[in-house]
């Protein structure tokens, strides 16, 4: 499951060339309930996880599920308070990318989630050496607002959403 | 010839000077008159050479190449001159200019043409030219060829020289350098390339060549290996494959002197993969090079290489298999298959080695996940013992082991863990497939694990395991089966049963319904049938008389019935048993149900429930439809006498308290019995003559068209299509057409049977049109004329769905009907057009009707069918789009998305109502057509840009609500037609 990365033949500028590759989950499977027109289903933490999990990593043409540096267990849904928590571990402390990652991360959720829920992106904790001032930033709406409006960083977070063909 | 030379001796000095001449210039003038010399016989063909001489070795290729043109030139003029001996050494001299610089070559071809032109020329000579014409011309003009259109003709060339096997000689090496300088093939076609020439065409044709013959494998093996330890993923998987191809014409010899290194290699590919693709193309190399090696003839004192081969290999690879860690098993277990899979000798050789070693891992492990790798290794192995297992052999194989391996499943079926069970009935399968392996006493231990694992509380997929493991092993040891496994599921029936009647529920009733499947699963060999089949019918009879009988449970017999029946189709004899025991049994236990008994309790009554009719259905026709002609014939003279007649003196039990006749004035009952004289008349094979054919057919007509209960009045109407649908045209069946027209235009006329008129029109309609019969359009147009009819529309809409689908009982492919392949794609072409202009000339209120009946048109073909002709529907489906319907709704959803994305700029036009009606339909009251048109606003996003754009907040905003739909299906639509 675990192997060492055949992919790194990317140039020596990458920060973490050879990180270590996890298996991706498949497709959630389809069950008779979710079939079913009258039983309603919750959002749930597979659900949160499905949206993220695609999402592509800046710098490696990974995932971040295959980098782990999202997990199914760092998510927290609850439905009914409208509420959702997203950890998320850089692959190597010193990670500058971080922000990025949490700033695509959030986007995705902003997009994808209904308006009622409130998102809280953050780093896993003891993961990053700057661990307080990136989650700061992310927790900031005026400065994700305000990151946003730049159309540079608007299409690098595109680039990391945009479908993998 | 001393003499000739003294006498031309004057004309020599002339001719010298002529031969300078043509030499140093450029004139080609002296030729000619050297020609005509010889011609008028002043000189001679030698004196010519003679005088050439010099220039002939002349260092320079010019010089060289003026000379031999002048010789040519004058043999073009001359050749018939030519003594045969002239011809023999001339030809030898131009063969040898061959090798010459490539500016002589064309000279020399002239001179060899003006040879060939001679009468005197041995025929062996000729053979020898062509030889050396392609060795010399074709390997230097092949030098630096780059057009890939040249390169594919000229590896051709090559391939047929090799394999029309011209002797190379020396040019071997010359041959391979010229192809093999283009390995790997490196070339991409240029966009827009006329010639549509691959880059796989061009790496088959070379490989051809390189694989086409053993003597290039002295150089070709070598180019192998450091292609394959490069890193370029191409240049190893093209090397990998070219190494395959090589081993079908290799032998030990070309092989020998690489089979360390290119073992190296394969094993590195294979443990260190970053590919699957190259591992799997490594694993194939193996297998090949290990094929090879056992082909081979070996000489008496040489040494045998597939051995020596095969220990390297289990020498590298069996310490993986005991590691603790277990890391490389699956590398090391994939190679050593991949090496034992080519031939019975290298499977004995390492299967004797690896089985031991793995027996001892299992028992070495003790997490079932561990052992469950081992065992599935080891299955893999034993798998490959069963693919060579049965050649010529005294001993049987795997016999040595046979103790072990059945402890080590044993232990295996014990477990706990379902992942491990479920490799352990794989493995019992396989050891059990080994003929004469098991012994009885191993069998009946195995049948215990099966029966227990079949019982098992919860886990479906072991029990499923189980049984489908049963039904295998059944096929090769039904005696063992029948005496060990089948009473015991008939004790279990019967336990069950009276446990139940003090008062233990569900999960008896669980373990009965199990029993059942387990009956049918184990009923896979003819011997068996014998035991099963009057146990489950007993049981069946038991069932639907007892106090607390449910429809479920009888259902449930009958489908363990029809699993048996199917199981019995392709033996004749069991198909003749089954139906000659089910089908009369079935037939008593319905007619008994419906007779008017009062002292029989409601539960009797049971069997007469549609969905009860439904499962008898299905066994009665699967065990009809494989019957031969005669014996079908034999029982078609009983059962139509007994619907007809009441004749029911072939029926098991046929002491009933009054008549049995269906079709006169009887109750209700009888009359629901006509679904299962369809179920047997209309799954016959067609050849089959049915006796009072006339009567029958009036009688069905009469019953689909009388009855108030419409569902024996649908029973009859089916099966008068299902007969009408196999009779041979001729005016027999044109008879009965025009009884049913009759009929069906009757009842259609205001009164109280418009709607058992209606289906009696729907049915034979689609009889006819799967036949393709002339007449079917003509009804067809009569069913679209009542989509406007007041009562009658909504259900002829639905009808088109009926005429559309596959029906599970009657007019399938399964019971002979006659069904053309292409019908949904005539229908089509044929009918739309017309439901079309129905559609606009109809009143306001019954156009849905219209718009439904294409709907089930349109959602019955495949999409690529229907693509070209959607363009010219699209204004009838933007306006369905606004249809209440959801039927409606869904079919168009399905028909535009494709349109969406093949037609963006017509559709562009639409843009307006496509954006409104799309985001109307994400908030349907139904979960697919908000599916539908999520998926539709994506493909939306394939639109140019510029006609999007004012849209863009209006959809994004709109979006947010689906994004909270509370279906998880729809949500994810939502969210990918959002995100996009």
């Amino acid at each position: 499951m675990v192997g060492a990365s055949s992919g790194a033949g990317l140039g020596g500028l990458l920060e973490n060339a050879n990180p270590l590759i996890y298996q991706r989950s498949g497709e959630r499977p389809i069950t008779a309930g979710e079939e079913d027109d009258q039983v309603p289903d919750s959002i749930d933490d597979r659900e949160i996880f499905d949206l993220i999990r695609s999402i592509n990593d800046p710098e490696h043409p990974l995932t971040l599920e295959e980098l782990n540096v999202v997990e199914q267990v760092r998510v927290k849904v609850n439905d009914k308070e409208s509420t959702v928590a997203v950890e998320f571990t850089p692959t190597i402390p010193h990670c500058s990318m971080a922000t990025l990652i949490g700033l695509s991360i959030k986007v995705k959720l902003i997009r994808s989630l209904p308006e009622r829920f409130k998102m809280d992106v953050h780093i896993t904790p003891g993961t990053h050496a700057s661990e307080h001032a990136v989650n700061k930033q992310l927790a900031d709406k005026e400065r994700v607002a305000a990151a946003l409006e730049n159309s540079h960083l608007l299409e690098v977070v595109n680039q990391c959403l945009s479908a993998r063909s | 010839m001393a003499a000739a030379a003294e006498e031309a001796l004057a004309p020599a000095g002339a001719l010298g000077g002529l031969v300078r001449d043509f030499v140093a210039g450029h004139q080609d003038g002296p030729a000619a008159e050297v020609a005509a010399d010889v011609k008028s016989g002043r000189c001679t063909v030698l004196q010519v050479v003679e005088a050439l001489g010099s220039c002939l070795e002349n260092p320079e290729p010019r010089t060289r190449g003026r000379g031999i043109q002048l010789l040519s030139q004058v043999l073009l003029q001359c050749h018939p001159l030519l003594l045969e001996k002239e011809v023999v050494h001339l030809t030898l001299f131009y063969e040898n200019q061959l090798k010459d610089h490539h500016l002589v070559i064309p000279s020399v071809l002239q001179g060899l043409r003006a040879l060939s032109m001679s009468d005197v020329l041995p025929p062996g000579l000729a053979v020898s030219v062509l030889k050396a014409i392609f060795q010399e011309v074709h390997v230097q003009v092949m030098d630096g060829e780059k057009d890939p259109r040249n390169l594919l003709v000229a590896f051709r060339i090559v391939y047929d020289l090799i394999s029309k096997d011209y002797s190379l000689g020396p040019f071997v090496e010359e041959l391979f350098e010229v192809t093999s300088c283009y390995f790997p093939v490196d070339f991409t076609p240029p966009p827009n390339d006329p010639h549509g020439i691959q880059r796989e065409d061009l790496i088959l044709s070379l490989r051809a060549v390189l694989a086409s013959t053993p003597r290039f494998a002295e150089f070709l093996l070598p180019l192998l290996l450091e292609k394959v330890d490069s890193e370029m993923l191409s240049a190893k998987l093209d090397s990998l494959q070219t190494l395959n191809a090589c081993c079908a014409v290799y032998g030990q010899k070309e092989l020998k002197d690489y089979l360390p290194s290119l073992w190296t290699s394969i094993r590195r590919e294979v443990f260190q993969t970053s590919s699957e693709r190259v591992e799997a193309e490594g694993l194939a190399a193996l297998h090949s090079l290990s094929a090879c090696l056992s082909r081979s003839v070996l000489e008496a004192d040489a040494e045998d290489l597939l051995d020596s081969f095969l220990s390297s290999i289990l020498e590298d690879c069996r310490h993986h298999l005991c590691e603790p860690d277990m890391k490389l098993v699956w590398p090391s277990a994939k190679l050593l298959q991949a090496a034992a899979g080519a031939s019975a000798r290298a499977c004995d050789r390492v299967t004797s080695t690896v089985i031991p070693l793995l027996l001892e891992q299992f028992n070495r492990h003790s997490q079932s996940s561990q052992r469950r790798t081992i065992l599935e290794m080891l299955l893999g192995f034993l798998k490959l013992q069963q693919k060579w297992g049965n050649e010529d052999k005294d001993e049987i194989p795997l016999s040595s082991f046979k103790t072990p391996l059945c402890s080590l499943v044993s232990l295996a079926l014990a477990d706990p863990s379902t992942q491990l069970q479920l490799v352990g009935i794989r493995a019992l399968t396989v050891l059990g497939a080994q003929p004469g392996l098991l012994s009885t006493q191993d069998l009946e231990l195995a049948i215990d694990h099966l029966y227990r694992l079949s019982f098992l509380e919860e886990e479906s997929q072991s029990c499923l395991a189980a049984m489908e493991a049963s039904g295998t092993l059944a096929t090769l040891y039904p005696t063992v089966f029948i005496s060990h496994l089948v009473p015991r599921l008939a004790e279990e029936l019967h336990t069950g049963d009276t446990e139940l009647a003090s008062g233990e529920g569900p999960s008896y009733q669980a373990r009965r319904l199990r029993c059942l499947q387990a009956l049918s699963a184990v009923s896979t060999h003819a011997s068996i049938v014998r035991e099963t089949l009057p146990m489950l019918l007993q049981y069946l009879r038991h069932v639907h008389r007892g106090k607390n009988a449910n429809s479920n449970e009888v259902i449930a017999v009958c489908r363990s019935l029809h699993l048996v029946a199917g199981q019995c189709q392709q033996e004749p004899e069991s198909c003749w048993y089954f139906h000659q025991t089910a089908v009369p049994c079935l037939l008593a236990l319905a007619v008994q149900a419906s007779m008017p008994d009062k002292d029989l309790p409601n539960p009797g009554k049971l069997l007469l429930e549609e969905e009860v009719l439904a499962a008898m259905v299905s066994v009665i026709s699967t065990a009809s439809t494989h019957l031969s002609p005669e014996l079908a014939a034999q029982s078609v003279a009983l059962v139509v006498p007994l619907f007809l007649d009441g004749d029911v003196s072939f029926l098991s039990e046929n002491s009933f308290p009054s008549k049995f006749l269906p079709f006169q004035n009887s109750s209700s009952e009888q009359k629901r019995l006509v679904a299962l004289l369809m179920a047997f008349v209309c799954s016959l094979p067609k050849n089959v003559e049915i006796p009072q054919l006339d009567r029958l057919m009036q009688e069905l007509l009469t019953l689909s068209c009388h009855h108030d209960r419409l569902f024996s009045c649908t029973a009859a109407a089916k099966c008068f299509a299902g007969l009408l649908n196999k009779h041979p045209a001729g005016q027999q069946l044109d008879e009965f057409l025009q009884k049913a027209m009759e009929k069906v235009e009757t009842g259609l006329s205001p009164g109280p049977y418009r709607s058992q008129a209606f289906t009696l029109l729907l049915w034979v309609t689609k009889a006819l049109v799967l036949r393709y019969h002339p007449l079917s359009s003509c009804l067809t147009e009569r069913l679209m004329g009542l989509l406007s009819d007041a009562e009658l529309g909504p259900a002829a809409a639905d009808g088109f769905s009926l005429l559309m689908a596959d029906c599970p009982d009657v007019l399938h492919r399964a019971g002979h009907a006659e069904i053309r392949i292409m019908f949904r794609q005539r229908f089509f072409t044929d009918s739309v057009p017309a439901l079309v202009q129905g559609f606009h000339a109809a009143p306001q209120n019954v156009k849905p009707n219209y718009l439904k009946g294409l709907s089930h048109v349109l959602n019955s073909l495949p999409k690529p069918v229907l693509l070209p002709e959607l363009p010219t529907l699209l204004s009838l489906l933007l306006e369905a789009l606004s249809c209440t319907d959801s039927v409606v709704q869904l079919s168009t959803l399905s028909c535009l998305q494709p349109l969406l994305l093949d037609a963006p700029q017509v559709m562009s036009l639409h843009i307006d109502t496509l954006v409104t009606k799309f985001l109307n339909l994400s908030c349907s009251p139904s979960m697919a057509v908000r599916i539908a048109a999520l998926q539709c606003i994506h493909a939306l996003t394939r639109l140019p840009t510029p006609v999007l754009l004012p849209y863009k907040m209006q959809v994004i905003r709109a979006l947010a609500k689906p994004l909270d739909d509370k279906k998880r299906l729809v949500r994810r639509e939502a969210v990918t037609a959002r995100g996009a």
